[in-house]
């Protein structure tokens, strides 16, 4: 049977994830992949026309917050636990990217 | 470049200011000690639940209602996905499948005056993301006090031919988004910034060309600036038969040039999808007019008040609605009593020029509408003259009380007959050839007489008065 | 000193501490040496907090309040759940010594209540798994053969209960991580309504599928345990603002008139023969208590696990990306950049299994993928949904089998993905339709104990318990004590 997902897309997705394998993982995860994509396949056989799409079943609707400012001063707690701290502010290794917005 | 065609594209994002975060109760404050302003939900702690601040959508109402646009009546947050440290949750919470308001436009007043109306797709109310510095030690360092604050997302159509009209898109967008409360629009504060996209194409080509990407941009020269250079080198290329890349840039201000940051290979592929963490929101029209109401007269309805109701002059009207600050301040220091006429007058004039020629901001002068309005008042009714009215305009700048500036001061006319009339009746003994030049009718002699009062009184006497005094006294002689 | 869980369900140590036969510190201590005792065995727990438990113990006796129900009971927590202060990893190497600095909704009203929280039991990591085999610290046994697997992916809570550590424990079920440890350990687990017990503190996996829920020995404890633990929550804009009932108002041991459907799809394929018999006999036996039992059909139940497997993957696949090595946790060392510090930290920091499920999930929305698999996916729940309503259009409750086998081996089936995800075929339809669903013990096959499967209308939990209760009562079946209760 032809493979579900090849070894390519698995690795583009694996980009998209930031997780990296090396080569016998990949071969691992695509065969893996390959397989419970292969249950997938039944959904295609369910006639879906007109059907919505469930995306929650919450009955919740305007459940919403006033508008009204509370700092719970947690800014000593949350650094303690960041994995490099300096004067206030989390530290990553430099930024080659630009990032959104 | 005659030979070809722009379209520019904008998207906006303004920080609206709201008391709190869009998804967390954090105070929105620009200007605080890092991460001051940022708790659990902000750091996209484990375990922790967004929950949708009601002000932040209804701030989206106001401007969806400013822009025309269609307001959606079902919405479902979505997530869009991309790795950033200033983006802790590792997605941003914003609304890609329902927009708070869709099918907008905006009328933008060209050069030429005639008025072009450009489309607005839609707007979306999403979090900011944090802020990230770049440092010289190989590091970067993450604030997240911005993370969470709310945006309302303005997508244009692609109706924009040119850097001027972006311009003036930028600047009248700006207005309108003042005048509803959502936002102060500081650009300095990046309160405002614009993506921008464009493309040129052969002039009847029915297609677009490849559009350049550039993000970010806070200053509404550097955007016409950035588009100037771009529409320039892509016709350059594009002459030269080479082909546009689809790519995003940068601004860089010192050469007033646009640099390539990368190169976009095939969309972004930030797999949004339906947030499931939130309740959806259900905007009725009982909920619409409640917001309508709440919603601040615009900038144009004031406008058209101001020469309808208050006989102000159609230009200076203009002139009083290019801000928000200088309308509510117009509005008040009438609301106090100042004659609309030349409340309007000193605002436009002398305001304007302290504020052009010190830099600042109305708000951040000491002048208040009480005060202008009451200067305006001591003038009206003949406390003070025009002249003496500039001493006490400096005053008010400095915040000064005026009538008890001009008191303290001496700055008040003489308007009184009973201490005017015998001053006159002095001038008019000592100069009997004026009394003559008056009966054989040379009217200059008045003009003398008066220049002799007002000599005699430094200045003070009110000149109404002393007309009226002096020409009965002359034509008792 | 070690107390003995088997003789004494929640009504009964309630009464001992109000009647002062025993303290809220005797309690605490002998569950701590509870643990000491066995965990050796059962490696149920990843943390204890013994400290902050006598405590608390103390101060409750000091003060001598043991009104409430759950005042002064010792309890275990699955460790995806926020405990201020105390190490919360969700069982995850990329959470390793992670202290949140807040506290579950849920185990905030446990705290508010006087039950005592003793530590944080193992799981699956990020709850990702059937057998708790996928933690990063200890593979927990089953409380009636330490050779099987607990079940899971709240495994650990559920063998400290049925292993007699604890009371009661709290667990969280995806797509059946509390019923199926609950059948796999013979004890009660329920899996509330969505939206019933805030998530606030849940450390999600799947936000639109996640619940958590209680595990005891007794039916009336876990109805106790509900009572305490439900209701709105202002932080969670998903749960429920309808009241929350008295759970145990209907434990009357009557099932009279009771209409009882069992979805013929539930013993299809796939379901241990011995393992069908065992729960029919359970049926026929509430039938025999004065309930009516007619067969139907669910016919969307063959699509749920590939329904279920894409939406569960797509959701934790966005929920996971936090785990980035750069606010907190585990960051990778030597990293030259930051596009290598993201990929070298989850790529260390995360387990297999997670790994599979976070490429699943980031497939199934990606371009060109999503409307094939996420938004099918979702369309296929709307129809397993309207299965679910038709059915409840004329019966109260759904039963049938919990899990299609009872236990397996340790090692067994854990290097086949495909074949565990299969095994979830029973219990991922309730959470698809955000359901009430409760394991309780029906039988034994081997020694080895089978799960009876009831599942309800959205927030009549109630009916679930009154129906698992009479069952409960006519059977008995909760006397009968796993070998490791001889250890205390």
């Amino acid at each position: 049977m032809k493979e579900k997902i090849t070894r390519e897309e698995v690795a583009h997705v694996a980009g998209l994830a930031k997780l990296s394998f090396n080569d016998e993982q990949l071969d691992h995860f695509t065969t893996q992949l390959s397989d419970i994509l292969n249950i997938f396949d039944t959904l295609a056989t369910v006639n879906t026309e007109n059907v919505e799409p469930t995306y929650s079943v919450t009955e919740n609707v305007n459940i919403l917050r006033e508008d009204v400012a509370d700092n719970w001063q947690q800014k000593q707690e949350l650094l303690k636990n960041a994995p490099l701290e300096a004067a206030g502010l989390i530290k990553v290794p430099a930024i080659l990217d630009e990032g959104e917005n | 470049m005659s030979n070809f065609e722009t379209t520019i594209g904008l998207e906006v994002h303004v920080e609206m200011k709201t008391n709190s975060k869009l998804l967390s109760p954090s105070p929105v404050h620009f200007g605080s000690e890092p991460n001051e302003n940022a708790n659990a939900i902000d750091f996209g702690y484990p375990g922790v639940l967004p929950v949708a601040n009601k002000g932040a959508i209804e701030f989206g109402m106001r401007v969806a209602m400013a822009l025309h646009a269609d307001i959606t009546p079902f919405i479902r947050w979505d997530r869009k996905n991309y790795f950033y440290p200033d983006n802790p949750k590792a997605y941003q919470t914003t609304q890609s499948q329902t927009p708070i308001g869709t099918n907008g436009y905006i009328d933008i007043t060209l050069d030429d005056g005639t008025v072009k109306r450009i489309g607005i797709t839609e707007m979306h109310v999403e979090e900011d993301a944090g802020k990230n510095t770049h440092g010289t030690d190989g590091y970067s360092y993450v604030d997240l006090n911005r993370q969470g604050t709310p945006l309302i997302e303005i997508v244009s159509e692609p109706d924009l031919s040119s850097p001027e009209e972006a311009k003036a898109y930028l600047e009248q967008l700006r207005k309108v988004v003042q005048f509803t409360g959502v936002s102060d629009v500081k650009m300095q504060e990046g309160q405002m910034r614009a993506d921008v996209n464009v493309s040129l194409r052969p002039y009847g080509s029915d297609t677009y060309g490849t559009k350049v990407e550039m993000k970010n941009i806070n200053s509404f020269n550097y955007v016409y600036n950035a588009l100037a250079f771009e529409e320039k080198r892509q016709a350059r290329v594009l002459m030269s038969g080479g082909t546009i890349r689809q790519e995003t840039r940068r601004y860089d201000e010192p050469t007033k040039s646009t640099i390539l940051m990368r190169v976009k290979e095939g969309a972004d592929d930030y797999r949004y999808f339906p947030e499931p963490d939130l309740a959806p929101i259900a905007i009725s029209q009982d909920w619409i007019a409640e917001v309508a109401q709440s919603l601040p007269e615009s900038a144009n309805d004031r406008r058209q008040r101001y020469v309808s109701e208050l006989g102000i002059e159609q230009y200076d009207a203009d002139v009083l609605t290019q801000t928000m600050e200088m309308a509510d301040f117009y509005d008040q220091a009438v609301t106090s009593g100042g004659e609309p006429k030349r409340v309007a007058n000193y605002l436009i004039g002398d305001v304007n020029a302290y504020l052009n020629k010190n830099q600042v901001e109305l708000p951040d002068t000491q002048l208040t509408p009480e005060h202008l309005a009451g200067m305006v008042k001591l003038i009206e009714d003949g406390t003070i003259s025009t002249k003496q009215a500039k001493k006490v305009f400096e005053a008010i700048m400095v915040g000064e009380d005026p009538a008890e500036y001009a008191h303290q001061h001496g700055l008040v006319q003489l308007s009184d007959p009973a201490q005017l009339t015998p001053i006159i009746n002095e001038i008019l003994d000592n100069n009997p050839q004026s009394i003559e030049d008056f009966k054989g009718g040379k009217d200059r002699a008045v003009g003398f007489l008066i220049g002799q009062i007002m000599k005699a009184t430094k200045g003070q006497a009110n000149p109404g008065v002393v007309n009226k005094i002096l020409m009965q006294a002359l034509n008792e002689r | 000193m070690t107390m003995n869980y088997f003789d004494h369900d929640l009504t009964s140590l309630h009464q001992q501490l109000v009647n002062k036969e025993t303290t809220a510190t005797e309690l605490v201590q002998a569950t701590l040496d509870n643990i000491k005792a066995t965990d050796d065995q059962l490696n149920a727990f990843i943390t204890t907090n013994p400290e902050s438990a006598l405590e608390a113990a103390k101060a409750l006796d000091k003060a001598g309040q043991f009104d409430n129900a759950l005042a002064g009971i010792p309890l275990g927590l699955k460790d995806n759940m926020a405990t201020k202060g105390i190490q919360t990893s969700a069982a995850s190497r990329i959470l390793k010594d992670f202290k949140p600095v807040y506290t579950a909704t849920a185990v905030d009203k446990l705290n508010a209540a006087g039950a005592i929280s003793v530590g944080k039991a193992n799981m699956d990591e990020f709850a990702m798994g059937g057998s708790t085999e996928t933690s990063y610290y200890k593979t927990t046994t089953n409380a009636w053969d330490h050779t099987k697997v607990p079940g899971g992916s709240s495994g650990g809570s559920a063998a400290a209960v049925a292993g007699g550590q604890v009371p009661f424990a709290l667990g969280s079920d995806t797509g059946g991580s509390i019923r199926q440890p609950a059948a796999f350990n013979g004890i009660v687990g329920m899996k509330p309504t969505y939206g019933r017990v805030s998530r606030w503190g849940l450390f999600a996996m799947a936000s639109s599928l996640d619940q958590i829920g209680p595990f005891t020995r007794t039916v009336k404890d876990n109805a106790l345990v509900l009572n305490t633990i439900s209701g709105h929550d202002q932080r969670d804009s998903t749960s429920a603002t309808r009241e929350v009932p008295d759970f145990t108002s209907k434990l009357t041991g009557d099932v009279k008139g009771l209409r009882i459907a069992v979805p013929k799809e539930y013993f299809g394929e796939g379901i241990d023969e011995r393992v069908s018999v065992t729960v029919r006999a359970a049926i026929a036996q509430l039938e025999a208590l004065g309930a009516t039992v007619d067969e139907v059909s669910l016919p969307h139940t063959k699509y749920g696990v590939a329904a279920y497997y894409i939406i569960m993957s797509s959701e934790a696949s966005s929920n996971l990306q936090r785990y980035d090595g750069v606010k907190y946790g585990f960051r990778a060392d030597d990293v030259k950049n930051l596009e290598d510090l993201y990929v070298k930290t989850r790529s260390e920091g995360f387990g297999d299994e997670v790994k599979r499920r976070i490429m699943l999930g980031t497939f199934s929305l990606s371009a060109g993928a999503y409307d094939a698999f996420f938004k099918k996916a979702a369309k296929i729940r709307t129809l397993i949904i309207e299965d679910f309503n038709k059915v409840f259009e004329d019966y109260d409750v759904i039963v049938g089998p919990t899990a299609p086998t009872v236990a397996y081996g340790i090692g067994e089936e854990i290097d086949d993905p495909t074949a565990m995800y299969l095994a979830d075929v029973l219990t991922i339809p309730v959470n698809l339709a955000g359901l009430p669903g409760m394991s309780v013990n029906a039988g034994f096959v081997d020694n080895l104990p089978v799960g009876l499967q009831i599942i309800g209308k959205p927030f009549d939990e109630s009916t679930v318990y009154q129906t698992g209760y009479a069952f409960e009562q006519a059977s008995r079946l909760f006397e009968k004590k796993p070998d490791i209760a001889k250890e205390y």
